[in-house]
Order: C-alpha cells, then sequence, then structure tokens
C-alpha cells in the first residue's frame, strides 16, 4: 500500500474535504490501485527533457496582453446574487475573529 | 419538415424559403425536445425565453433583408459547463443546482451573434469528470440506441441530444475526450479543436492545460459550420489563439487522393473484435479514397494514462478549490465555523468521482511529491507531443479508434474507476498534445452499437481533420 489511512485524512485536510469513514476507506483503496499504476512512469527516461509547461509555444511574450483601459465592472448586485449569504454589499462567512 | 434529421442547410433553406419562420422552428423544436428527453435525460433544463428571443431577432433580421448569420434559426444546445447569463449552469453538481451565471460564455456569444437559437443546457459528469454521465448529481443520460447504455461522458447529453435529433448542433467540452468519445458512443461527429483555437471564457474549469471547447453534430459539414462560428481570439481568454480562421466548409472538397496517414500500432492491441474490424474496415474505405496509410508508432502512449491522470487531477484539485460556500449557492448547513463551512460544503457538495480526483490531484502536488508525479508528468506530456510532431513529419493525419470499446452499459464500471481511466487511453493523447482531433462514424456492431472513427492532425490543421473526415463520411454513406 502507497498511501496510508493517516495519509487519506491528511490530504483530505490540504483539500478541506470532509470524508465519512466509509469514503476514506474507498479512496485508500481506490487511490493506491490508481497509483500503483501510476508507478509506470517511472520506467520512461525523461533525462533531458524539459517539462511541457505550455501547449503552444509560439506566440511572443507579450501576443496576450489587452488594452489597459476601463471597463464597466460586473457591479456589486450581480456578483452577490448567487452568495449563499450576502449583506451590505458583502459575501458573508462565519464569523473568524472574536470582538 | 422532419425535426429529427435537420441539418444547418435545410435551416437556411427553409428560411429563406419562408416555408417556416425561426420562431416556428424554435417552437417546434422546443416542443419536440421536451417531448423526447424524458427517454434519454440528456437536457437537465431549456431555455424557452432565450430561445424564442434570439429566433425574433433572427426573424427580423430576416425580414429586414438582413444576413441573419450563418447558424439562423438552428436549435443548439449547449453543455452545462458553458456559462449563460440568466439560464441555470449546473456543471451537473449539487453544488451549482441554483447557480444562475452573471455572464456568458464568449462561445455562446458567437453562436448567438451567428443567429443559433440555444434551446437548453445538457447533462454531463460532474465538472465533466468522467467517461458514461453516470457523474451527474442529476441523473444519468441514457444511450438513444441503447438505452440500457451510456452515451459516453462527459459531453453525453451533447451527444444524445444531437443523436436524439432534439438538437441540431451542441456545445460540448473535452478535457481527456468528453467530445470524441460520446460522439463515437452515439453516432455523431466530435470535435476537439486545436488548443486555444475556442476561447474557454465561461467553460469552467476543470484543468486548464486540457479543458477545450468543441462542436457536436450529425454531419461533418454540421460541425465544422459551428467551430467556425466559435474559433478565433478573444482578449478574454489569454491561452486562445490569434491565428487566423479559415472557413472550415472551403476544406470540404473530397481531395484527399495522397494524402499519408498513419495507423498508431500502439492504438490497436486492446481493441474488442467487432471495433477492431470495423477500424479496419474504414482504413480500408480510406484506402479506396486514394490515401496512403502506413504503420507508425507513437511509443509514449502506454504512459498517457497514468500521465494525464496526474496532469488534469493536479490542475482540477486547484480550480475545484473555488466551491467553498462563499460564492456559489451551496453551504453547507453544518457551517458553525469558516473551516468546517468550507469542508463540509465540500464533503456535501462533490459527487464521489470529483472527490477522488480532489484527493488524487491534491497528493501528487503534496509536499515531497511534486517531482515525482507533476513534474514527472510534465515531461511524459513532453514526449507524448514529441511523438506526434515526429509523426507528422511522416504523415499528413493519424486515424486510429476513438475508444476500445462501444458504449457499455449502465453502471458497468462504475464501481472501478482506474477501469473507467484506462477506457481514456486512445482520447486523451490528443488533448496532452493540444493536437486537433475528432470522431466520425465508422459503422456499428452487430448489436447496432455506434464505433468511432478518430482523425487527427498537425496543430490548426482543422481543414485536413474535416477534409478526410467529409470524405469519408460521403464515402460510407454510397
Amino acid at each position: 500500500m502507497k498511501i496510508s489511512e493517516e495519509q487519506v485524512r491528511y490530504v483530505a485536510d490540504l483539500a478541506n474535504l470532509s470524508l465519512s469513514e466509509t469514503e476514506v476507506h474507498k479512496f485508500q483503496a481506490d487511490l493506491n490501485e490508481i497509483l500503483g499504476h501510476i508507478e509506470r512512469l517511472s520506467e520512461i527516461d525523461t533525462t533531458d527533457v524539459e517539462p511541457m509547461a505550455q501547449v503552444l509555444y509560439d506566440a511572443e511574450e507579450n501576443a496576450t496582453w489587452r488594452a489597459d483601459c476601463e471597463r464597466p465592472p460586473l457591479g456589486t448586485q450581480a456578483a452577490l446574487a448567487n452568495a449563499p449569504q450576502a449583506g451590505d454589499g458583502y459575501f458573508k462567512v462565519p464569523k473568524v475573529i472574536e470582538r | 419538415m422532419q425535426i429529427a434529421s435537420l441539418t444547418v442547410d435545410q435551416v437556411r433553406d427553409g428560411l429563406r424559403a419562408r416555408r417556416f419562420s425561426a420562431v416556428e422552428l424554435a417552437r417546434e423544436a422546443l416542443r419536440f425536445a421536451e417531448e423526447q428527453n424524458p427517454a434519454t435525460n440528456a437536457y437537465l433544463h431549456f431555455s424557452p425565453e432565450r430561445a424564442l428571443s434570439a429566433a425574433a431577432r433572427v426573424d427580423e433580421k430576416i425580414a429586414r433583408g438582413e444576413d441573419a448569420g450563418p447558424l439562423a434559426g438552428v436549435p443548439v444546445a449547449v453543455k452545462d459547463v458553458i456559462v449563460t447569463k440568466g439560464v441555470r449552469t449546473t456543471c451537473g453538481s449539487k453544488l451549482l443546482a441554483e447557480y444562475v451565471p452573471p455572464y456568458d460564455a464568449t462561445a455562446v456569444i458567437r453562436l448567438e451573434e451567428a443567429g443559433g437559437v440555444i434551446l437548453g443546457k445538457t447533462n454531463c459528469d460532474e465538472f465533466a469528470m468522467g467517461s458514461s454521465n453516470e457523474n451527474s448529481a442529476f441523473g444519468p443520460v441514457r444511450n438513444p440506441l441503447a438505452p440500457d447504455r451510456v452515451p459516453g461522458g462527459s459531453s453525453g447529453g451533447s451527444a444524445a441530444a444531437v443523436a436524439q435529433g432534439t438538437a441540431v448542433l451542441a456545445l460540448g467540452s473535452d478535457t481527456g475526450g468528453s467530445i470524441r468519445q460520446p460522439a463515437s458512443f452515439c453516432g455523431v461527429v466530435g470535435v476537439t479543436p486545436t488548443y486555444g483555437r475556442v476561447s474557454r471564457y465561461g467553460l469552467t474549469a476543470f484543468a486548464s492545460s486540457l479543458d477545450h471547447i468543441g462542436p457536436l453534430a450529425r454531419s461533418v459539414r454540421d460541425a465544422a459550420v459551428l467551430l467556425g462560428v466559435i474559433a478565433g481570439r478573444d482578449p478574454a481568454d489569454a491561452t486562445s489563439s490569434g491565428a487566423p480562421v479559415p472557413d472550415y466548409t472551403d476544406s470540404l472538397d473530397g481531395s484527399v487522393k495522397g494524402l499519408k496517414l498513419g495507423l498508431p500500432r500502439e492504438y490497436l492491441r486492446d481493441l474488442t473484435s467487432e471495433t477492431g474490424d470495423l477500424i479496419a474496415a474504414g482504413v480500408a474505405t480510406l484506402r479506396k479514397l486514394g490515401c496512403e496509410v502506413r504503420d507508425i508508432s507513437l511509443p509514449a502512449t502506454d504512459y498517457a494514462v497514468a500521465c494525464y491522470y496526474i496532469i488534469a487531477t493536479a490542475e482540477a484539485s486547484s480550480n475545484m478549490a473555488r466551491y467553498d460556500g462563499v460564492r456559489y449557492t451551496f453551504r453547507s448547513a453544518s457551517s458553525g465555523t469558516l473551516s468546517e463551512m468550507y469542508r463540509n460544503t465540500r464533503g456535501e457538495g462533490f459527487g464521489a468521482e470529483c472527490k477522488r480526483r480532489i484527493m488524487l490531484g491534491t497528493y501528487v502536488l503534496s509536499a515531497g511529491y511534486y517531482d515525482a508525479y507533476y513534474l514527472k508528468a510534465q515531461k511524459v506530456r513532453a514526449l507524448i507531443a514529441r511523438d506526434f510532431a515526429r509523426a507528422f513529419e511522416e504523415v499528413d493525419a493519424i486515424v486510429a479508434p476513438v475508444s476500445p470499446f462501444p458504449a457499455f452499459k449502465l453502471g458497468e464500471k462504475i464501481d472501478d474507476p482506474l477501469a473507467m481511466y484506462l477506457s481514456d487511453i486512445y482520447t486523451i493523447t490528443g488533448d496532452l498534445a493540444g493536437i486537433p482531433c475528432m470522431s466520425v462514424p465508422c459503422g456499428k456492431t452487430a448489436a447496432g452499437l455506434p464505433v468511432g472513427l478518430q482523425i487527427l492532425t498537425r496543430h490548426f490543421d482543422e481543414p485536413n481533420m474535416f477534409r478526410l473526415a467529409d470524405a469519408f463520411e460521403r464515402a460510407r454513406a454510397n
């Protein structure tokens, strides 16, 4: 097993994901199976290969710059329209600082 | 008017001859789609107001004698990962069940500017993660040709709507095969254009270095028309290309004699016998058309699934971070503290496949593993791209199967994620390399299940891809 139950809980914590006990065990098994397949990457020689971070290389460095000019913004009302909780022009979240 | 088999040309001719108005067509198309939808669950919801006002604009333009655009009056379905202003966009997720976007995707704007009429939004795997459409929070889609089977995924609803005849055209999205594989399973044409050819502004991000928007249609010509409408530079998407957009219908000239085609041996090893026979018959058809077919090798193919499921999940884990219960409609009722809000919103909101990919992506990016997984995968991705570049020094196009097998039964693979991932082997390579690729129908198995032939060409060589697909489609029709 590449991943322990403890590691599954640690990764879920990093991802801010609450998991049930059943999910912890299921994902432990799934991740081990998938990572087992992924291990084959160690067979392929990548010495002196540049990592492919861009799909197309031919653009000039500034090819994607847009004109720096004013544009009408979305507006607070539209931006907040899908918020689960909003008020006074802000997204509302549970209190993080005790007064 | 045969609504279920309409083509773009037929709509244009019908409007021109005043056999129907765009509004009449939109009403009839909506009625038909709503009536037929329970058989497949292809549409998640309809947008009649938007459809009828778009159709009315087309009729007004025609009445004024103006050009109403290349898609004037054509009923279109849009995958529900592509945002539509004022029309719910759920991404197949419980998290976004009530999300109404405040803006339109660029592809949607271009579609409507060209006269297209959006009937509604189509079902898909949650956030486009899946190969069967079974990962939708709103129920699976049934394959219109075999109701006990999947339509493929993740653009299963778009492929099913086009196959069922409840849309003439559809927009899908492809990150690892999500347009081509469902097109193949449903017997329609599906196109993944060159990376950057179509703006992704308004496409809900899954894996940004791999995501594409592309057309699904019942003919190569209709797909070519739609791509021509949505392609091109967009200042709102920095990855969109400024390369000029040719008129793709110009390349549907049948002149494929002498084209050099490569048949990669790595793509023929694990096919079911019927898929293998149909692909072989398809290749024979291409030879008869005067194409020169040669065996080629793309040796890094064996590592493509491993490479893809590192890169795609790493990017997905980052992109999915925005669903935190603050901005997008759903927040867990158990949100006592900020941390509980994040964890419980995500834990309750995401389905199993999204969670699995967020977990895998977070793991491969976590401290100490970056070099072994993500960096290694980026290097292997370069080798996969190099394989294609070398092949294209010798050949003009590559032909291959889309999937090792035709549509499988609902529930057949859902409990075996690795088997599901491995079935993407022939489609993920095109996305990793960023080259244009498409599925064109290649016949049916004895049980009547469609099989698609895949055509891949050099970056921005959509013209040769369409040329070959169109000639193949016509040869099969004769």
